[in-house]
C-alpha cells in the first residue's frame, strides 16, 4: 500500500472574484463607446418607478435620436412589453431567480441591437442592493428612489449611490400626502457621494423630465440624427 | 442576496487555480471584503458552505477579513479611515475623495494539498 504523502501550499492570488464580470463589462463599454452609443444603467428597488420614466424618455427622444432598453427582470415580458408599445426596440432578460444583471447577459443581446443607435437603456432587476455590485459596461449608472420610499435609504443603501453618477427622485407628485423630507434624501446622498447629479422627477406631472432628458442628450457627446 | 452567484464566480476562480497547481485538495480560501463592496460575509460563508459540497474544497475553511474603508484626499492629501459613509475630509473638508480601500472583493489567497 503506498500511501501519498500530500505536501501543503499556499498559493497568493489576490484576484477580484467578479473580475470576469468587470472584463466582459469593458469589453462592452469599448464596443458600445466605439459606436457613439450612451448606455445608462437604472437601478432601484422594484416599484420605483424604472419602466415608467423610460416609457416618458422614449415619448421626448423618439423625435430626434435612436433608442433601444434591455429588461432585466426575474420573470415575465411585461417591461418590454410596455416599451415596445412605445415604438422603441426593447429585449427582455428573465433571470430566473438572479436579483441582478450580469455583463454576460448583456453581451448576449449586443448582435441583436439596431445598427443605429444612439441611447441604450438597461433597466437592472428591481433590487437596491446586489445590481451595484456588476457593471454592465454603462457610460452613465442612474439610481432611482421614490417619494414612497422614504427619505431615509441612501444611508442604508450606500453602494447604489456611491457608485451612480446620477440620483433620479420619482414620484416627486406624491409628496404632499408623505411624510418625506426631499432635502433630506439629497443631502444624504451627496455625502455619500457628492458627483451624484440629483433630479427631482414625476412621471405623472412630467416635472423633471425635459431637464433629466436634456442631461442624457448632453452627455451623447454628438448631435442628434438628422 | 447576490453571495451565491459571487461564490459561483470564486470557485471558477479555485478550481482552475488548483487545476494549475494539480493540486489534490483545497484546504483553505482566505478573502478580502471590504465594508462597502455590498456583500454580506455571513452569508458568503454560508454560501461558501453549501457550495463546497462534492468539489475538491469540501473541506476547506472560509476566511473572511473585512476591509475597512479607507480614503484619500485629492486635495490636502489625506488618507483616513472612515467608520461613516460622510464622504468628507475630516482634515480640510474636501469632498474631492478618492476610496482607496473598502470596495474590494478579493480572493488573497488559498491553500492546497498537492503530491
Amino acid at each position: 500500500m503506498s500511501e501519498k504523502t500530500l505536501k501543503h501550499k499556499e498559493v497568493i492570488v489576490i484576484q477580484d472574484i467578479l473580475g470576469s464580470n468587470k472584463k466582459i463589462a469593458a469589453e462592452i463599454r469599448s464596443k458600445l463607446e466605439a459606436r457613439g452609443i450612451l448606455t445608462v444603467n437604472v437601478m432601484s428597488s422594484p416599484g420605483a418607478g424604472k419602466t415608467a420614466l423610460l416609457e416618458k424618455i422614449a415619448d421626448r427622444l423618439k423625435s430626434g435620436y435612436r433608442m433601444a432598453v434591455i429588461e432585466g427582470d426575474i420573470e415575465t415580458e411585461r417591461d418590454a412589453e410596455r416599451i415596445r408599445a412605445k415604438g422603441v426596440p426593447a429585449w427582455q432578460i428573465t433571470t430566473g431567480g438572479a436579483c441582478h444583471l450580469e455583463a454576460k447577459m448583456v453581451a448576449k443581446i449586443l448582435p441583436e441591437l439596431p445598427k443605429e443607435l444612439d441611447f441604450l437603456f438597461i433597466e437592472n432587476v428591481g433590487n437596491l442592493v446586489c445590481p451595484a455590485g456588476y457593471e454592465l459596461g454603462e457610460r452613465l449608472r442612474c439610481v432611482l428612489l421614490s417619494a414612497p420610499e422614504g427619505d431615509d435609504k441612501p444611508k442604508k443603501y450606500p453602494k447604489a449611490f456611491t457608485t451612480s453618477d446620477c440620483l433620479i427622485l420619482t414620484k416627486a407628485d406624491l409628496i404632499p400626502y408623505l411624510h418625506y423630507d426631499q432635502e433630506k434624501v439629497k443631502k444624504e446622498a451627496l455625502e455619500l457621494n457628492p458627483r451624484l447629479k440629483v433630479f427631482v422627477t414625476s412621471a405623472v406631472t412630467g416635472q423633471g423630465l425635459d431637464e433629466l432628458v436634456d442631461f442624457f442628450i448632453a452627455s451623447l457627446r454628438r448631435p442628434p440624427h438628422a | 442576496m447576490h453571495e451565491l452567484s459571487i461564490i459561483a464566480s470564486l470557485f471558477e476562480i479555485l478550481l482552475q487555480k488548483a487545476g494549475e497547481q494539480k493540486a489534490l485538495k483545497i484546504t483553505g480560501v482566505k478573502l478580502n471584503v471590504g465594508k462597502l463592496s455590498g456583500v454580506m460575509p455571513e452569508a458568503l460563508e454560508t454560501a461558501f458552505e453549501f457550495y463546497k459540497k462534492g468539489t475538491i474544497a469540501e473541506t476547506a475553511e472560509l476566511e473572511i477579513e473585512e476591509m475597512p474603508l479607507k480614503v484619500l484626499c485629492q486635495d490636502c492629501g489625506l488618507e483616513a479611515l472612515k467608520d461613516s459613509y460622510i464622504f468628507v475630509c475630516p482634515a480640510c473638508g474636501s469632498t474631492n475623495l478618492k476610496i482607496r480601500q473598502g470596495t474590494e472583493l478579493f480572493l488573497e489567497k488559498i491553500e492546497l494539498e498537492i503530491e
